[in-house]
């Protein structure tokens, strides 16, 4: 960080910063098609989710271990919060989108209160308080989501925007990587070192927090009524200026795998260094880059105008008010019906991937103490995966990538389901799922992006992305079931015969035009 | 806000919270120091040496008390348990033993991240056998013969901000070496049928004197049921629901368990019962606090297990018959095993 800053601080006059990158989206210079928006949201879920990670490596440890507690069975917990977390995401994306410009604010606000939850962890003694802080935190992730994702995509021309996510999602997963890797050493240099795991963390978190607030543009409702609505000519009548907002967040972060019933969600945990780089060169086009974009005219307003074409419904009509009704009426649309409804279908057919992991290693006796590894797997092939995935996604369609994502997925239970025992096996699991999170994770913001006017972009990703989640908690239930009924394989091969048929039902639909038509 | 003042702001933050966060660590790492250094009052250590068998009534656990011999195997005669304390130089997380054979489940501590192994003591503490253990230690058990061992481990944490947690049970012949890494591995028989489930998780082993048969808790469901297990064909059966952490005794006859009770706070919720296995019957014993531990028995009549202490844990006593009243026997001090 400290790197990136003064490099950041070597001046180059603001101005001429500013200059250059409102070239850029239009020139469509290859190496400045990503928006600086992208890469300082990027930056802030790097370090958001270095501080969360440290927290969850360590969480275990520090019950068993550190507060002498029985944590079995609490898990049932989680459960009932994945329900108040969609709630959550569905009310963050519509907060968002209501006023015009709160996307940054919303998403804040979610970023401040996971960071406020860093501290209490030193102060409380047992389980259930320390559930209802994890509660919170899962709340302000849950708030952020949709807002962020909607940031980028309203940041982002349509023809990049696949590549957009992509670099976002690289990052957050990159950050990820690093988090346990930092509990780890703080644990490795103390003595029953949580107190200051949480402390360190906690400071981190507040970094990600500023990094948002002072380098992600846009946000402030004043501003948005005014200056910007004029410069982007596209907030009709709303004056709503970047009025984007997702909702959902689909990404990177845990909701989209969500439901877990029995296991995790497994998030990457420890492991990688690989990401130095991308964390070093992230920060630092964030942090130089990030500031001009908000300058009041700056590149943004040229971004969201041609954004604002993306969205073909809406030309020629008045953009819709970000009421609850409208982010309801959304799903009349055709094409974001589509999407939800496949979303819906193959979310319902995508095993959790703690169930990945334990299927893993019941067929291949993978040795327990690598066990704890496989997450990483998957975390690695999606963070190199992201960015080639994405720009595939932006040339030859997103609805196609998404789709083969599955089709990874679905490579990938017939792996399990093989008879095939390879000493290679784990690996090529572990690169499919991870390509699968790649191709449909980011790309399914992209694609919905496409179909949801800019006014309502919070409230109607946040739509396919709860409904994704709902289905992924309700398929890991209803797997956990056909395990306890039938065994493991058949339940697999049950969910394997699911998902082709689900894939290729969204074939034949084909929610979204072709890209390039665009 | 001009760009400047923006870098301004973010690196007088990053400086101050860098500050707070080098503050926290060093703190937290002068603790190493504080702990090396016996505590005034606490009870008298000297290097000796520990022995799983013979001379006569034992008690050897996992010192807590600060200083130099901290989580170390120390002894203790069993007639007078709070008296000066023999140190091995073995340092354990959990430890039991039983006819010279000992279990010491131990932290390593690599460069990047913790794990475990188990480790199969011979009657002067020698390694004998070493083996990974997939999670944070819990459980540790020896089987009355000294043949076979078993622990528990927690498994999980990889969810975000999640608290999903499965155990591992193991099971390890220390005659043939032969290990079975998860009960998991075995049939299960519920309620007269083999049953099948995801959520199958194993903890709390205890051994019968015939080396054939044992008891543990499975949980599925949502609910922990008491199992007897038998070594020889790999099934466990259903015994009994709302049964954690069993412990035989001595003639086999009862399991001492922890119960979760109604309207208890849900981090602390278990009371100390005893079940009698002929009739089914079970007692509550007069411990009126939580208890969180897979009691041992002292002798067909008292059961020893810890609770929260000071520094750590405490051992206290308590008849098993449900009569009296619970007695702290030893502080700073946790996983004990009696060695005739």
């Amino acid at each position: 960080m400290y790197v990136a800053d003064s490099r950041a601080g070597t001046p180059k006059t603001s101005a001429a910063a500013s200059a250059e990158s409102a070239a850029r989206p239009r020139a469509g210079r290859r190496r400045a098609a990503v928006a600086p928006t992208v890469l300082a949201l990027g930056t802030v879920s790097l370090i958001t989710d270095v501080s969360s990670e440290m927290v969850t490596a360590v969480l275990p440890l520090y019950l068993v271990a550190g507060l002498g507690l029985s944590p079995l069975g609490f898990g049932l917990l989680d459960g009932i919060y994945n329900g108040f977390s969609a709630l959550v995401r569905l009310v963050g994306g519509h907060l968002a989108d209501r006023g015009g410009g709160r996307h940054k604010w919303v998403a804040g606000a979610g970023y401040a209160l996971s960071a406020a939850c860093k501290p209490l962890l030193l102060v409380a003694p047992s389980l259930t308080p320390i559930g209802l802080i994890l509660a919170a935190d899962r709340t302000g992730k849950g708030l952020r989501t949709a807002p962020r994702d909607a940031l980028i995509s309203l940041s982002s021309t349509p023809e990049t925007r696949g590549r957009a996510f992509g670099v976002h999602r690289a990052m957050d997963t990159a950050g990820a990587l690093f988090g346990p890797l930092v509990a780890f050493l703080i644990l490795r240099t103390t003595v029953d070192g949580y107190d200051a795991v949480f402390t360190v963390s906690f400071c981190v978190a507040v970094v990600g927090v500023l990094v948002l607030v002072l380098f992600v543009p846009g946000g402030s409702g004043t501003r948005g009524g005014s200056g910007a609505g004029a410069g982007s000519g596209a907030g009709a009548g709303s004056g709503a200026r970047t009025g984007s907002g997702t909702g959902t967040g689909a990404g990177s972060e845990a909701e989209a795998r969500s439901g877990t019933g029995a296991g995790s969600e497994t998030k990457a945990r420890s492991g990688g260094r690989a990401d130095e780089a991308a964390v070093e060169t992230g920060l630092d086009a964030a942090a130089e880059t990030g500031p001009d974009a908000a300058v009041e005219t700056g590149p943004d307003a040229a971004v969201e105008t041609v954004v604002d074409t993306a969205a073909p419904a809406d030309r020629g009509k008045a953009a819709p008010r970000p009421t609850l009704r409208a982010a309801l009426a959304l799903l009349g649309r055709r094409d974001l019906r589509r999407i939800t409804v496949c979303a819906l279908l193959l979310g319902l057919a995508t095993v959790s991937d703690s169930f990945v992991y334990l299927l893993l290693q019941r067929r291949l006796g993978v040795p327990d103490r690598w066990f704890a590894l496989l997450p990483l797997g998957t975390a690695a092939a999606f963070l190199l995966l992201a960015v080639p995935l994405g720009r595939l996604a932006d040339r030859t369609g997103r609805w196609r990538v998404f789709l083969a994502g599955h089709g990874a997925l679905l490579l990938a239970y017939g792996l399990l389901l093989s008879s095939w025992h390879g000493s290679a096996l784990p690996y090529a699991v572990l690169v499919l799922h991870g390509a699968f999170y790649a191709a449909t994770d980011g790309v399914l913001m992209a694609a919905a992006s496409d179909s949801v006017p800019r006014e309502l972009r919070s409230s109607g990703l946040a739509l396919v992305q709860t409904g994704q989640a709902l289905a992924r908690f309700a398929c890991s239930l209803g797997f956990g079931a056909a395990w306890t009924a039938w065994g493991d394989r058949t339940a697999l091969t049950a969910s394997a015969v699911a998902l082709a048929c689900c894939a290729l039902f969204s074939f034949r639909l084909r929610p979204t035009p072709p890209e390039g038509l665009a | 806000m001009t760009l400047r003042t923006r870098i301004l702001v973010l690196v007088s933050a990053l400086v101050a919270l860098a500050g707070v966060a080098t503050a926290s660590v060093l703190h937290a790492s002068a603790r190493a120091d504080r702990r090396n250094q016996a505590r005034p009052g606490g009870p008298r250590i000297t290097a000796g040496t520990v022995a799983l068998t013979g001379d006569g009534g034992r008690m050897v656990f996992r010192n807590m008390a600060w200083g130099p011999h901290r989580d170390e195997l120390v002894t203790v005669p069993a007639s007078d348990p709070s008296g000066p304390r023999t140190a091995s130089g073995v340092k354990c997380l959990r430890f039991y033993a039983a006819s010279g054979t000992g279990v010491c489940l131990q932290a390593v501590h690599g460069p990047v991240q913790d794990t475990y192994r188990a480790v199969v003591l011979d009657a002067r503490l020698k390694e004998r056998a070493r083996y990974d253990v997939p999670g944070i230690p819990s459980r540790a058990r020896v089987s009355p013969s000294g043949r076979y061992a078993s622990w528990t481990a927690f498994v999980g944490g990889d969810s975000y901000a999640g608290t999903n947690f499965s155990t591992r049970a193991a099971v390890v012949d220390t005659r043939t070496g032969k290990l079975t890494p998860s009960l998991e591995a075995y049939r299960v028989v519920k309620d007269g049928r083999n049953y099948h489930a995801a959520d199958v998780n194993f903890w709390g082993v205890t051994f019968a004197a015939d080396d054939r048969t044992f008891y543990a808790t499975l949980a599925t469901g949502g609910k922990t049921y008491l199992v007897r297990g038998d070594l020889r064909t790999r099934t466990v059966t259903t015994l009994r629901t709302n049964v954690e952490c069993p412990s035989l005794s001595p003639d086999g006859t009862r399991v001492a368990f922890k119960k979760r009770v109604e309207g208890l706070p849900k981090d602390a919720p278990w009371h100390l019962y005893v079940l009698d296995l002929r009739t089914m019957r079970e007692t509550p014993l007069a411990e009126p606090r939580s208890v969180d531990d897979q009691a041992v028995w002292r002798d067909d009549h008292t059961l020893v297990y810890a609770l929260p202490g000071d520094y750590g844990a405490d051992l206290y006593a308590v008849p098993s018959d449900g009569t009296g009243a619970p007695r702290r026997i030893s502080t700073a001090a946790v996983s004990p095993a009696y060695i005739d």
